[in-house]
Parts: structure tokens; C-alpha cells; sequence
């Protein structure tokens, strides 16, 4: 233990025990976004990164008050203002970075696999993965079982033994590969609903994920009686149109409407990470109901990085996933 | 609920039984109530883990000694810890929860164990960072010396010498044992680190 760099580039790989003390960090955190001081000083003199190449509002503010709140200097770095455009490689911007001796790099990518990538140059910087092409989105997965889990205790319930659907454009989304692994390892029912162009069958058959996962190309079929609705954003800028005959036919097949939740999942929440397309992948109507959880989940996502800046921070050695969970003495 | 009675390991040697924790938080109680008589102000406010449980019987006893309710919290101390960033293991937090107006109140803040002065220093910051109290006063069951800092309680349940390498420990009915505090030595096995 001690100082070694501490990455976090994707839920699938975490261990159980790593990914509910996370969520259960983030709660605890909730507790000092509400106070009228909200800023503890945990981080004090520490620096973060954010080093966004990607389009990003939520997620780039939402990191940013993490860091702030832990009293930790933030810096951010877009792509256009990057030297990036003048042609440096996404590793010669890292380790120009890193040479400024930041702490804790939070990178979005455009590519697959760009924060793992950095993970294994970087010498002396955690690497957190805030987005990388269609690969994963950990956070995102964070703050949506930290949403659910406080909307579930309201109720008596945990977050183990739920029922999710993920519906839409799973091909293209990081934010569905985050969740199904998040999912997973807490050993509940997932059920990825879309159309056959826009759901692979190999999620199916994925080790580590067999026997959670099952397909559904019907949106009636694949949301009767879940707990959770998760809508995702039908990713019009990696070229959706080749995979959906229009936009209304899309709509009319897999949108998200009040009369079919009431119908089939008349308990569900819905949760979208947004941006949303009203009307297209969920109505609006839906997005404006008590049962849409995107506010908390904005709000929570803030308390969930804390939670991760601190466990990046901190350093120390990653748990293994093959390694036994609960080692510790009471 | 099962009814077994947790036990300590063999080799602890025991230095407060049962009534001897008792009584002392009884006096600490009664010593409360009379540094100043108006209570109307006080709340009385638990370090975690142990420190909440000595701090939820102190309240109780005031209330049964003043018939008023007494406004209780916990403050979880691991967000301002000094040694956080070196710590061995990753923290799992627990919560603040001081559901009263802290400005203005007088404070008695708990713990169970004074020893070096750094949770109670850390757990000031976290208090401060709630509002203006009028007072902060410092109680604890135990004060076994060794401070590093300039801070010292005012109601102390038993001195305790000890050595610098001795561990204290405080077991607690709440926490499924019978009550008992413990000298532990250094060389009495592992898993005796997460002191502070």
C-alpha cells in the first residue's frame, strides 16, 4: 500500500467490495453538498486535471466542484484551447501535464481505450476515466447506483436485487457498458432493449456478464415489470442513421412514453444520463414526471467524484478482481 | 438478534469494568449540568465509532437528570484527518449528522479514548465548519496522556496512565459486548494498527 498510483478507467475489473464503497463515499458526501458550507478540506493541496477532448458540460462542471469542494486545485483543458490543434499527441499533452506534477488526471476521449492508454505512461498521475469513446463511463455507472440507491433506501430496498432495463442505442454506449459490468457484480437482472442494429449479440455471452444479461427487441417485452428504466441518448454524431431506418420510426418503436410505463413498469424510475432528445428516445413528458431521477443524478454526480477524486488521491495498491472480497478483520 | 455476548481477546488486560464505566459517565453527566445551569443552549455531540455511543449515554443521563431533551449529533472526523493522505487503507466514511443549529449552542463534544488530540482537533474543524457554536467543552471516558497537541478535556471520566506503545481499547455494549476498557501491548498481535 502507500503511494502507488490509484487509476480508475472502468467499472468492469472493480471488486464488489471497491465499487460499494464508492457509492456508499458518495453518499456521505451528499451530506456536504447540503451544508451551507460545502467544501470540506480532505484534498488541500492536491491538483486535478480535467483534460476534456470531447464536447461536455455535465460532466466537465460536475468534476471540476468535486474537486473544489475537496478543497483540491482544479485546472481544466479543453481541446480548443489545447495544444492539441496544433498537432501534439494525446500522450505528449499527458506527459506535459504530468511534468506540472498534477495528482489526479480526469481524461474524455473521442477514442476507446484513450484513459487506459495514458494509465500505462503515466509514472506519477491517476488516470480517472471520465468517458472514453464507446468503451466505458465509470462515473457515469457510479452516480446512477448512488441515484438509485437513495431513491431504493426511500423505499426499503437495496441496490442488490434490482431489475434494469437499458434501453436504446447500447452500441454505442459507454454509459450502458459501465452500468451492465456496475450491474453485474452486484448480481442483478439486466435487460438491454433495442434494435437488433443497435444491440450486439455478444453482450450476451461476455464472461463476467453471462447469466445477468439478457436481449430484448421488444421495448413492451423488455421493460414489463423493472425496477429501472435507464434511456440512453441516441448518439446522432456516431452516425445512428445507419442504424435506424428514421428518426420517427425509431421513436414510435423504442421511445420511452407514459402510457407504455404505465402500462408495463408502472413503478420504474427512469434514469437518463443526458443530454436528452426529447421526444425521440423518451417523451417528454416522462422527462418532466416525478419518476425521472436526471436532476438527483446530476446533483449526485458530484457527490461521486468526490468520492473517487479521494479514492484516487489516497493512492494505494487496486484490489484484484480475482482476489477474495472482505479480507478485512471486523 | 442473537444474544451472544461478544468477547475480547485473552491477552487484553481489562482497567474499567461495567460500573466503573457507569459511574464515570454519570459524574461526567452530573459535572455537565452544573458548569453552567442554563442547558437550554447544549447539544451534546459524538466522535465516531466509539465516542457516539459514550456521547448517546451522556445525553441520556442529562435528560433523565433535567428533563429536557438535549440535541445529540455524530460527526465522522475522516474528511479532516491530518495523516488522511498517508493513511494505509482506503476510508470508509460514515457520516456527519448534526441535526440541531450549531451556532450559538454549547458544544460537549465526546470521545472515548483522549490520547494524542488530533481527532478532537480535526473534530473542531468539522464542527466550525457547521457554524459559530458559543463554547466547545471536551469530554471523555478515558484521557490516557500523550497529547501532541495543546488540548485537554474538561470532564474526564478516569485518568489512565499508559505507555506510549500500549493500545487503549473501549468496548461497548452497543457494540455487542459487555462494557470494558482494555490495555492492550504493542506486541499483543496484529491487526491493532487503525489506532490513531
Amino acid at each position: 500500500m502507500g503511494n502507488a498510483v490509484r487509476h480508475l478507467l472502468s467499472i468492469e475489473g472493480l471488486t464488489k467490495q471497491h465499487l460499494l464503497r464508492l457509492v456508499n463515499n458518495g453518499r456521505e458526501f451528499v451530506e456536504v453538498l447540503q451544508r451551507d458550507l460545502k467544501k470540506v478540506p480532505t484534498l488541500r493541496g492536491k491538483t486535478v486535471i480535467n483534460l476534456f477532448l470531447e464536447p461536455s458540460t455535465r460532466t466537465r462542471t460536475s468534476f471540476e466542484i468535486a474537486a473544489k469542494r475537496l478543497s483540491a486545485d482544479a485546472v481544466n483543458v479543453s481541446e480548443g484551447g489545447s495544444s492539441i490543434v496544433k498537432g501534439e499527441t494525446l500522450l505528449d499533452t499527458a506527459l506535459t501535464l504530468q511534468a506540472m506534477a498534477p495528482d489526479i488526471l480526469v481524461v474524455r476521449h473521442k477514442e476507446s481505450g484513450a484513459a487506459h492508454f495514458l494509465a500505462r505512461h503515466l509514472r506519477t498521475t491517476a488516470v480517472v476515466n471520465a468517458g472514453d469513446g464507446m468503451h466505458e463511463h465509470p462515473t457515469q455507472a457510479l452516480l446512477d447506483l448512488l441515484t438509485l440507491q437513495q431513491h431504493f433506501a426511500a423505499h426499503n430496498r437495496s441496490l442488490e436485487g434490482l431489475r434494469i432495463a437499458i434501453v436504446g442505442d447500447i452500441r454505442h454506449s459507454r454509459v450502458a457498458r459501465s452500468n451492465m459490468w456496475a450491474h453485474a457484480l452486484l448480481g442483478n437482472e439486466v435487460r438491454l432493449v433495442g434494435p437488433r442494429t443497435l444491440l450486439p449479440e455478444y453482450f450476451a455471452s461476455l464472461p463476467g456478464l453471462r447469466g445477468n444479461i439478457s436481449l430484448f427487441h421488444s421495448l413492451q417485452e423488455g421493460i414489463r415489470d423493472v425496477d429501472v428504466v435507464m434511456c440512453l441518448r441516441l448518439q446522432l454524431e456516431r452516425q445512428s442513421e445507419f442504424f435506424i431506418p428514421s428518426l420517427e420510426e425509431y421513436s414510435r418503436e423504442f421511445g420511452v412514453t407514459r402510457t407504455l410505463l404505465d402500462a408495463c413498469a408502472p413503478k420504474a424510475v427512469v434514469l437518463h444520463p443526458g443530454p436528452a432528445n426529447r421526444g425521440i428516445e423518451v417523451s417528454s413528458e416522462v422527462l418532466d414526471s416525478p419518476r425521472a431521477l436526471m436532476q438527483q443524478q446530476v446533483t449526485f454526480g458530484v457527490a461521486i467524484r468526490m468520492a473517487v477524486l479521494l479514492d484516487a488521491a489516497l493512492g494505494g495498491e487496486v484490489e484484484e478482481s480475482h482476489q477474495i472480497a472482505g479480507g478485512h478483520a471486523a | 438478534m442473537a444474544n451472544q455476548v461478544k468477547t475480547v481477546p485473552a491477552h487484553w488486560k481489562k482497567v474499567l469494568d461495567a460500573d466503573t464505566i457507569a459511574r464515570s459517565l454519570s459524574r461526567v453527566s452530573y459535572e455537565i449540568v452544573e458548569r453552567d445551569r442554563d442547558i437550554s443552549k447544549l447539544a451534546v455531540v459524538g466522535v465516531r465509532t466509539c465516542g457516539e455511543f459514550i456521547a448517546q449515554r451522556i445525553r441520556d443521563k442529562i435528560q433523565e437528570i433535567e428533563h429536557v431533551d438535549v440535541p445529540f449529533g455524530i460527526i465522522d472526523i475522516t474528511l479532516y484527518r491530518d495523516d488522511l493522505l498517508n493513511a494505509a487503507a482506503q476510508p470508509t466514511l460514515k457520516g456527519t449528522d448534526l441535526p440541531f443549529s450549531v451556532s450559538g449552542a454549547r458544544i460537549v463534544l465526546v470521545d472515548d479514548v483522549l490520547f494524542t488530540g488530533r481527532t478532537v482537533r480535526a473534530a473542531l474543524d468539522a464542527i466550525i465548519d457547521f457554524g459559530r457554536p458559543s463554547r466547545v467543552e471536551l469530554a471523555c471516558l478515558v484521557d490516557r496522556g500523550h497529547r501532541e497537541l495543546p488540548i485537554r478535556a474538561d470532564y474526564v471520566g478516569k485518568n489512565l496512565p499508559t505507555n506510549r506503545n500500549e493500545f487503549v481499547r473501549v468496548r461497548l455494549s452497543e457494540q455487542g459486548f459487555e462494557d470494558g476498557v482494555y490495555v492492550v501491548s504493542r506486541s499483543g498481535g496484529k491487526n491493532e494498527e487503525e489506532e490513531q
